[in-house]
């Protein structure tokens, strides 16, 4: 008969959640990681990591995998794509009800639920999701060969895609919300530079459009309120993430204004014996490494308060 | 030419035309080994593992593969500029395509709707 009751449960199987898992169950702790998707979080969208430290060079997935395959030998139980219908968190046994009608009891809890693509919110965004939308310049760059289109950010990965994305597209025009950009200088001067990137500033999407296929972005620039329509073939998003805290609404747990977890200096949320780690916390930098550190305090803190239970 | 995953691949256009004209339901993904491509494998396994769609006989095919025309040219697939591409055949016909990252529920509800069991 599967086991129910764990030392520890993990909402969250990117690189915080598997290092939780991996301290938690090295120290001989039983340990259950739950993830609502595939185990690896963000990291498995990474082609490639070259500044994880220790490691040269290597895609995402196999980072992912690699760390899936420690905690795994270290004896946590990985359930994957299992969606979290409920939580009860404020009392000694914390429970997770699982939308297949499973249920889990712990005495902690580690949320490390994580990020997820912010998108536009524009009106056919959701219609001309891969055919004409992308949020992957590596997986779906070479459709756009010889095509016009558009990179909408600022940031580091908006700016890099655009350069990376003038190997295929004949024109790229990057459009940003902002009258200047949160990239690295390095990555503004290298867009700058190239002769197929254009830039419209200030403006936001408001439409996507065209029968069949994207064919036309209507932008709005944004300090007068004027729309242009641009014709397009393509839009490539990378505007940032958000954190996936929606499982936590209806929980006590602390959020921000950005519903981004609240936690002290041990990773504790307001709640005892709720720990949370990675993207899904309100915090300035979210790298792997960060989340890793993160996972790394919040398995250490959850320990010592499973040992005084 | 396959790709390594753990799903059952269709490694020519015959293969997959065989299955699926013997086959009452069948879900093939053609695609890369990225990132837009691995999570959907990744759903397939898990589903196909869960004994709740023993009626659907879970595929992958390499999108690269010159044999993957056969999925990449359909009329279905046309406006397609995404990865992966999906495709639901119902004795031998295709019931739905499917463009680009699909999570869990998003595949579920397809199979729900077009391999009743």
């Amino acid at each position: 008969m599967e086991n129910t009751n764990y030392d520890a449960i993990i909402l969250g199987g990117g690189p915080a959640g598997l290092t939780s898992g991996i301290y938690l169950a090295r120290a001989k702790a039983n340990v259950l990681i739950i993830d609502n998707s595939m185990i690896g979080g963000q990291t498995i969208l990474t082609h490639e990591i070259a500044n994880y430290p220790g490691i040269e060079n290597t895609s995402g997935f196999m980072l992912a995998n690699t760390m899936k395959k420690q905690a795994e030998n270290f004896g946590c139980t990985i359930k994957s794509n299992a969606k979290v219908e409920r939580l009860i968190l404020d009392s000694d046994q914390k429970s997770i009800i699982l939308s297949n009608g499973e249920s889990y009891t712990a005495k902690a809890i580690i949320l490390a639920t994580g990020g997820r693509s912010r998108m536009v919110g524009a009106k056919g965004e959701q219609q001309f999701k891969g055919m004409g939308i992308s949020y992957c310049a590596t997986c779906d760059g070479d459709f756009f060969t010889n095509k016009e289109i558009i990179v909408i950010g600022g940031g580091n990965s908006a700016l890099e895609e655009a350069v990376s994305l003038t190997n295929y597209a004949s024109k790229v025009t990057v459009v940003h919300q902002f009258d200047h950009f949160q990239a690295f200088q390095h990555a503004i001067d290298e867009a700058k530079s190239n002769s197929k990137i254009d830039f419209i500033m200030e403006s936001k999407i408001t439409e996507f459009k065209g029968e069949g296929g994207l064919q036309e972005a209507e932008i709005e620039h944004i300090p007068t309120g004027k729309k242009e329509i641009k014709p397009i073939n393509g839009a490539f998003i990378f505007i940032g993430y958000e954190a996936q805290t929606e499982i936590l609404h209806d929980t006590p747990v602390k959020l921000n204004d950005r519903k981004e977890i609240l936690v002290d200096s041990n990773m504790q949320t307001n709640i005892e014996g709720v720990y949370a780690a990675g993207d899904s916390l309100a915090k300035r930098f979210r790298q792997i490494t960060t989340a890793v550190a993160d996972g790394t305090i919040a398995a250490l803190s959850a320990l010592e308060y499973i040992h005084k239970k | 030419m396959t790709l390594p995953t753990n799903l059952k691949h269709f490694a020519t256009a015959q293969e997959l035309t065989e299955v699926i004209n013997s086959t009452e339901n069948v879900m093939v993904c053609a695609g890369r080994m990225g990132p837009m491509c691995i999570p959907v494998y990744d759903v397939m396994k898990t589903l196909e593992e869960s004994g709740d769609y023993d009626h659907v006989d879970f595929r992958d095919m390499l999108f690269d593969s010159p044999e993957t025309s056969i999925l990449r040219n359909l009329p279905e697939c046309r406006s397609f500029m995404g990865l992966p591409f999906v495709v639901y055949f119902k004795n031998g016909k295709v019931a739905k395509a499917s463009t680009s990252i699909q999570n869990m529920d998003m595949v579920k509800t397809i199979l729900d709707t077009e391999f009743v069991k």
